[in-house]
């Protein structure tokens, strides 16, 4: 069986006097799709957004690709991760954002370029070439000059999932994607995601409230509750057989309020 | 009639001097203004430190002292300047730590969504400052410098306090060699005009330009 991907080791996170995370663990394997589901304020974007170092953990520990997220270990001490370390750490890992975070002053196309040839000095006839093959890939060759307003935001969350793309990361988080769009603008994108979990063996986690996407699409799914991990198993498992009580009150919620499991 | 014209080529001339120092004083200003405007929001105490001082002392002294120091104090520390060095000098630093206020408010109104997006993207510090925050921020700079550049401009007239021969020095020169009050005033009084709205119409130039596309409709 080979090493788990993301190791989350017993990770405490509050905000002010509100505990996010309550001695959190999880273990994710390469080229896993995980679905992270539950009530807002359970804790399933926090770990996301810890897991992109942009919420610093109050305790615990985070393995990502064999290596510690937020420790480095010198002269077998762990000592906390600095700047440096980080950075490192952050190459194996993208993020697409509920509200798409493009940069509003720059072309689609230098959306996709900027951090390659920035970070990974790609010169940029290559990293051209590169955004292109992604562009393409969310069917938006045609929109590469186009400046962000210009577009719907299905269009600007594809072009946000190509630029977290250009960058070849191991491990792709999507943070409620679909949440800040029109309805009928949710399905595109949900394509793009399909054929990514199709055509890669990317390891992929989701925050969603599209049960039946995450149905779907998800190997494992997660239920979060009060920074916990209450249940987790396989779509069917959990949406179709869920045992905790805690489980079935949120998909009962969830399926009255219109949503297809 | 050609008397006046003779008197008028003294007041163009002060005018020059003007605006040589408005552009001189506006780029140093510029300079101050970042270097302070960025200190101010830096992760390191030292440089917060360093650039909250000089905004608090520049804004907190009166110009017209900042103009004798610089050239009638500076002397005894062995820093001799011109007339018009000593007039850049004191004119930038003092309008640069106005701005460095604009720099300062403009890089906190970018969303914090868009730093959030750097760090996603693996981008250093400098370089989302550099690429993504600083272009959308000077897009907020702009009006605002508008507006420090007209002072600076209107500022300028305090360097004929050390004998620099600009507009108002030349214009009380005139006034003197002719006892007429009104031509030399009256002229001057255009002329600041004129330069200030050509700074406006500049700025705001620019500001279109620099808007282009950002909202859609402005293509």
């Amino acid at each position: 069986m080979p090493a788990p991907i993301i190791k989350v080791d017993a990770i405490s996170k509050s905000f002010g006097a509100f505990k996010v995370l309550d001695g959190l663990s999880m273990q994710v394997m390469p080229g896993e799709k995980l679905a992270l589901i539950g009530p807002s304020g359970s804790g399933k974007t926090t770990i996301l957004r810890i897991l992109m170092t942009l919420e610093k953990i109050d305790g615990g520990h985070i393995q990502v690709d064999g290596e510690q997220l937020y420790h480095m270990e010198r002269n077998g001490q762990l000592l906390a991760a600095d700047e440096r370390h980080l950075a490192r750490m952050r190459q194996k890992i993208g993020m697409v954002f509920q509200l798409f975070n493009l940069f509003p002053h720059k072309c689609v196309m230098d959306n996709v370029t900027l951090a390659p040839m920035l970070t990974k000095g790609v010169a940029r006839a290559a990293a051209e070439k590169r955004a292109m093959e992604l562009l393409d890939m969310v069917g938006l060759a045609d929109k590469a000059k186009a400046m962000p307003a210009q577009l719907s935001g299905g269009q600007k969350q594809r072009v946000a999932i190509a630029r977290a793309l250009a960058l070849s990361p191991k491990i792709m988080l999507f943070d409620e994607v679909t949440s800040a769009l029109d309805p009928e603008l949710v399905e595109e994108v949900l394509n793009v995601m399909r054929k990514l979990a199709a055509e890669t063996d990317m390891t992929m986690l989701l925050v969603t409230h599209e049960m039946g996407f995450a149905h779907d699409f998800a190997d494992r799914v997660l239920f979060f509750d009060r920074g916990r991990i209450v249940e987790e198993g396989k779509p069917d498992e959990i949406f179709r057989h869920p045992k905790q009580e805690r489980t079935q009150s949120f998909l009962k919620k969830i399926i009255a309020a219109g949503h297809r499991v | 009639m050609t008397q006046w014209s003779g008197y008028l080529g003294l007041i163009l001339q002060g005018a020059l001097v003007t605006i040589e120092l408005t552009l001189m004083g506006s780029v140093l200003a510029l300079i101050m203004a970042f270097l302070a405007g960025m200190g101010r929001v830096s992760r390191f105490f030292i440089l917060r430190a360093i650039a909250t001082a000089y905004i608090e002392f520049f804004r907190g002294t009166s110009i017209f002292v900042q103009l004798f120091w610089a050239y009638f104090v500076l002397p005894f520390a062995g820093l001799s300047l011109t007339p018009l060095q000593a007039g850049v000098l004191a004119l930038g630093l003092n309008v640069g730590a106005y701005a460095a206020e604009v720099v300062r408010g403009a890089i906190l109104s970018v969303g914090r969504e868009q730093y959030e997006a750097c760090t996603a993207l693996n981008l250093a510090r400098w370089q989302g400052m550099r690429h993504v925050i600083l272009p959308q921020a000077l897009l907020v700079m702009l009006p605002t410098f508008g507006n420090n550049a007209i002072e600076l401009l209107k500022a300028t007239s305090v360097v004929s306090l050390i004998s620099l021969a600009d507009l108002t020095f030349q214009a009380q020169v005139v006034r003197s060699q002719t006892g007429s009050t009104l031509m030399p005033f009256l002229s001057v009084l255009i002329i600041y005009f004129a330069l200030a709205l050509i700074i406006s119409w500049g700025v705001r130039t620019l500001e279109r330009r620099m808007a282009r596309g950002l909202d859609g409709v402005r293509v």
